[in-house]
């Protein structure tokens, strides 16, 4: 007597990207990767106010070979930028990493010898949150963006293998990081 | 490696039968793994974290097994080292404020406390800080406490399988950093309390939310004991794991619920009172078992001292309603009386009107302030107060300049780390985690 | 210690006007005659248990320093932790210090002790040269030193003879140089926004 029952018989034409991407986002895993203060407000998105749960996404995998998704949560000190890339490493593919808060998008405030300015020196980041720490609304938001944006619409099989080729075409074509200039106007 | 040094933990004569393990720290895990080698004994040798959902952060432990019997570990620090302090040398001492409150950042009131404390000693303003800045203080530290707290039952709780625990820890912990926002505008890194007072006063609906906080809490604080206190499988986890006694605390400098976890009434705010905590009436709770659980049966029933603390500081608060909360010399005093304006930006109209419109000299005034910001006498000063964790305190040395010539702060998770070989080493590999949850390192404060 | 004038960091023209601003920092004046309350026992006491033990002893904003040549801090600390009258039993914190205009001391260790059965508090400072960075280790008498003076040496690069383990604590074990030296920039690097480069903040001008 639920929803199944008002749906009349029939087909569906899909593509079968998009019932992958459809089942990707549905069943998203992010690893637990806490770091610093934002690992706190990354508890608090799982805790009861904002309540993960509701969505059934409160469980955070221990090991990083059952996570889709890794969230920087926190600044990346010269010591833990090998461990964390390691990590990365150990998640299977299709995986994704957002960047939570400031010091893992930029460096933040601690523009100095012992943090990585940015998790993206060491993996590909998809979303960056701002704040110092970003609340869990705002990681509840950037969480739905991830999932509907690029999770969902993620390419498959011949179409992966030619983003990828494309990415990487653009990438060796494009200059350095350190070179780029006037891309923050 | 191991076997060539003394061993200062041990009792005389003892270093020399066989392989000595010491509580030292050091060595990496290629090296215990090769030294494991050239035994070839049945020891295992484990790396655990310092990505690890049980180990409080960053924190990375090097554990030698035989079967599950703990024979050595020993902690690694400084996954999360920001050069906090070597940054904050580049700064203007009100700035120094919005570093040190990143550092242990469960407990990031007491950072800016004992910061702005020593500063303050420097500058020999003690006296002049106004009351209700320093109530205003008090009651943040205090409901800084519970919240910090209840992260330690919590975690703890949630690292032994109870996750009902750190669930509602959590609930309470949101109710408390509401109250935080509605003050100070955020949730968690403040950057509150300033050197001569706090950034801005209470909202106008403050108390009338304080009331309801306290409403809550004493509503709510009764489920921990009453989900714990006697549950058969937390003390089967809890009773007796992580022993350490007086001595070993003195020995390794753990302060703290730790300490009075051995029987001895040590609390800084009663031994060497600061911000006035002489006036209130609470008091220092103890327990007589040494182990995880007793440090668990304290935090729990410090929170009810510290909300005994915040009834006592809201009735003060409600009499002062109206006196200034930043010391009354416009040397030092932050210009600006911040508020949060109909845009929702943390201006004060008032204040850019006369500077922009009015008055040249204050413009000149809040632009000297502001950028180059205020001198500190040369000298050096150390200030510890009573954190959740232990003592945690601000060595400050200046030379006279703008900047702080050196930060150090000295954070109790540092210390209380070092005693996790003493802790753990015979003890079973999973009982490893509730030691180091009953420590409640943090490791932001840790690594600094 | 040492002298400025002007009022902008050392690298840039100071062009504010007040480059006739010249003042002098002196640091840690050693104190004239008596203390008061139990400052002078301890003092005194101290100097009959160990011969001629201070370099200088300083009280500055209600806190006793007592500074100590190296070759008698371990002397000195056994004593303060053991003697009866002294009872220093607790090691609170151990920091380094770095004045690189103080020739011949240009690294100074602080330690700071706390007295449970007297309650009280003592600042205790040693100073080694840039040159000969050896300082004797206090893990034997307090071993909550341990990895205090781990950091010290991985911040400052102090080497406290007869600690048993001194290696780096909180940067990777092949880092190079000791970062909270004064020699030691802050690192970081430059921040473009709108097109236009802010330099990190060390390279900036600033007030001094």
């Amino acid at each position: 007597m639920g929803i199944e029952d008002k749906i009349p018989q029939g087909v569906v034409l899909t593509t079968l990207e998009g019932v992958f991407g459809w089942m990707r986002q549905a069943s998203f895993w992010p690893a637990t990767f806490g770091l610093a203060c934002c690992a706190i407000e990354m508890m608090t998105y799982g805790a009861p106010r904002f309540d993960a749960g509701r969505w059934g996404q409160e469980v955070f995998r221990a090991s990083p070979r059952q996570a889709d998704l890794m969230i920087i949560s926190g600044r990346v000190s010269q010591k833990m930028a090998p461990v964390l890339r390691q990590v990365y490493d150990q998640m299977p593919n299709p995986k994704w990493v957002m960047a939570m808060g400031v010091c893992a998008s930029s460096g933040g405030m601690f523009n100095n010898y012992a943090i990585v300015q940015g998790g993206d020196h060491l993996v590909p980041v998809d979303i960056y949150v701002p704040g110092c720490p970003p609340r869990p609304d705002m990681l509840i938001d950037a969480m739905w963006k991830l999932r509907k944006d690029i999770v969902m619409k993620r390419p498959m099989a011949a179409n992966e293998i030619a983003a990828f080729e494309a990415a990487e075409a653009a990438a060796l074509a494009a200059p350095a990081t350190h070179e780029m200039k006037g891309l923050l106007r | 490696m191991t076997a060539q040094h003394t061993d200062y933990y041990g009792t005389p004569g003892e270093e020399t039968e066989g392989t000595v393990y010491t509580a030292m720290g050091g060595g990496d895990f290629a090296d215990i793994a090769r030294e494991q080698a050239e035994r070839s004994d049945e020891t295992l040798v484990i790396n655990m974290g310092p990505q690890h959902p049980s180990t409080h952060g960053v924190l990375r432990l090097m554990v030698e097994c035989d079967g599950e019997t703990v024979k050595s570990i020993r902690p690694g620090i400084g996954f999360l080292h920001t050069g906090i302090e070597k940054n904050m040398e580049y700064r203007s001492w009100t700035q120094g404020t919005t570093f040190v409150t990143r550092m242990d950042y469960v407990s990031p009131l007491f950072n800016e406390a004992a910061y702005c404390l020593a500063v303050e000693r420097l500058l020999g303003i003690e006296d002049r800080i106004p009351q209700r800045a320093t109530e205003i203080r008090v009651l943040m530290m205090e409901l800084c406490r519970i919240a910090s707290h209840l992260v330690a039952i919590g975690t703890g709780g949630m690292e032994i399988g109870a996750l009902t625990v750190m669930t509602i820890g959590f609930r309470e912990r949101e109710m408390i950093l509401d109250f935080f926002e509605a003050v100070s505008g955020l949730r968690m890194n403040h950057a509150y309390i300033r050197p001569g007072g706090v950034a801005n006063d209470l909202p106008e609906t403050g108390i009338a939310q304080l009331r309801t906080l306290i409403g809550w809490l004493e509503k709510h604080l009764p489920e921990y004991a009453a989900f714990c206190n006697e549950n058969p499988i937390f003390k089967g986890r809890m009773c007796g794991i992580g022993h350490q006694d007086l001595s070993a605390c003195f020995a390794l400098g753990v302060t703290g619920p730790v300490l009075r976890s051995t029987g001895y009434a040590w609390d800084l705010r009663k031994q060497q009172p600061y911000c006035g905590y002489e006036t209130y009436d609470f008091d220092v709770i103890t327990w007589d078992t040494s182990d995880a659980y007793g440090r668990f049966r304290v935090r729990l029933q410090e929170m009810w001292e510290s909300l005994k603390i915040v009834k006592q500081v809201t009735e003060r608060l409600d009499a002062s309603t109206g006196q200034p909360v930043m010391i009354d010399d416009p040397k030092i005093a932050w210009p600006a009386k911040l508020a949060v304006g109909p845009d929702g930006q943390g201006n004060s109209h008032e204040h850019i009107k006369h500077i922009m419109g009015e008055s040249m000299e204050a413009l000149i005034h809040h632009f000297k302030l502001v950028t180059e910001g205020f001198r500190v006498p040369v000298g050096q000063a150390y200030v510890p107060i009573e954190s959740p964790k232990g003592e945690i305190a601000c060595h400050v040395v200046s030379d006279g300049g703008r900047k702080p010539y050196r930060v150090h702060m000295r954070d109790p998770g540092f210390n209380h780390l070092q005693s996790v070989p003493i802790q753990c080493e015979g003890g079973m590999i999973a009982d490893v985690v509730v030691a180091i949850g009953s420590l409640d390192p943090v490791m932001g404060g840790v690594d600094r | 210690m040492s002298v400025r004038r002007g009022m902008w960091s050392a690298g840039t023209g100071d062009t504010s006007g007040y480059g006739r601003i010249v003042r002098e920092v002196v640091v840690a004046t050693p104190a004239a005659g008596p203390l008061g309350s139990w400052y002078d026992s301890v003092r005194d006491r101290l100097a009959t248990l160990v011969a001629d033990p201070f370099v200088k002893v300083v009280f500055e904003y209600g806190e006793l320093t007592f500074h100590i040549p190296r070759e008698k801090l371990a002397e000195a600390m056994w004593a303060l932790r053991d003697d009866a009258l002294l009872r220093f039993e607790f090691c609170a914190s151990v920091s380094g210090v770095h004045y690189p205009q103080a020739a011949g001391a240009e690294l100074h260790v602080v330690y700071h002790l706390q007295s449970m059965t007297h309650n009280r508090r003592l600042r205790v400072e040693t100073a080694c040269p840039d040159a000969d960075p050896h300082v004797p280790s206090v893990v034997a008498t307090y071993p909550a030193a341990d990895w205090h003076e781990r950091e010290t040496w991985d911040m400052f690069g102090i080497i406290f003879d007869g600690h048993p383990h001194l290696t780096r604590i909180l940067m990777p074990d092949d880092w190079v140089g000791h970062p909270q030296r004064k020699d030691y920039p802050l690192g970081g690097i430059p921040i473009e926004y709108k097109g236009t480069t802010v330099p990190p903040v060390d390279e900036r001008r600033s007030y001094r």
